[in-house]
């Protein structure tokens, strides 16, 4: 698969779409709406998408990334897929323990784990 | 090094400005020997509150300003963000961590400001936030 966005490094591994993050920082407001574009753009044509989300090299996210993960997943449940995290750090985990999203996400400490789980 | 460390900005809404400034306060509390942990905390808090400013307070009006003040010293950081929007009311924001809220993208600025820092104020009318981080929170 091309990449859609310098942000996001976008693969696929079996059936399972694999969305790397590439910067340390998800902050500013008009990468945000481009990366939450360009995975809604990807995933609009599959059905039942599997997807996994890695943050190995994400240092700071702010809430309006958040709320992008948030719309990413109720695209992905209306079409009856599954999304799943992976690679997140400490620092970062506790941002979704904070906000409860811990709830909402499935959230597995390795890429391998989330592969696993979704195959 | 300074007993305490102060700074003013005005920022108009650019990304470099709000970079900027999180640059200064975070060279300024490494100085003072603050954490990775406080560090990470007032990034996070900073980026709410001024991008909140910006977003919501001057609703991106060409030409708004959102005045920014800080100091650091060994115990504490304090910050002030104003912008020139009409404020609102900080206890109206529905709780985001409620079950039925989960699944709305956005209003979790204002929790985790109040989360990472020791105090975040609203002042009358609601375009000015006060926030501290006291050094008893970088355990």
């Amino acid at each position: 698969m091309a990449n859609d966005s310098s942000r996001l490094r976008i693969s696929a591994v079996n059936d399972v779409v694999r969305i790397d993050f590439v910067d340390r920082d998800i902050l500013d407001e008009a990468t945000i709406r481009q990366i939450g574009q360009d995975i809604q753009r990807r995933l609009e044509p599959m059905s039942a998408p599997k997807v996994l989300m890695c943050f190995a090299v994400v240092e700071h996210l702010s809430s309006a990334a958040l709320g992008t993960l948030i719309t990413v997943n109720s695209l992905v449940k209306k079409k009856g897929g599954m999304l799943r995290l992976a690679e997140i750090r400490p620092e970062i985990l506790e941002v979704f323990y904070i906000t409860k999203l811990n709830k909402h996400f499935s959230i597995d400490e390795s890429a391998a784990a989330a592969l696993k789980a979704l195959a | 090094m300074p007993a305490r460390t102060v700074g003013h900005a005005i920022l108009r809404g650019l990304r470099a400005e709000i970079d900027a400034s999180q640059s200064a306060v975070e060279e300024a509390m490494a100085q003072h020997g603050y954490g990775r942990e406080a560090l990470f905390a007032v990034r996070l808090a900073l980026e709410e509150a001024l991008v909140n400013a910006i977003r919501h307070g001057n609703r991106h009006v060409p030409g708004g300003q959102v005045d920014f003040r800080w100091s650091v010293d060994g115990d504490e950081a304090r910050f002030e963000v104003r912008d020139q929007g009409d404020g609102f009311d900080p206890d109206a924001v529905p709780d985001p961590t409620h079950d039925d809220n989960l699944e709305i993208p956005s209003g979790r600025g204002i929790m985790l400001m109040k989360a990472y820092m020791s105090e975040v104020a609203y002042r009358d009318p609601g375009n000015h936030v006060s926030m501290v981080y006291r050094r008893s929170k970088d355990a």
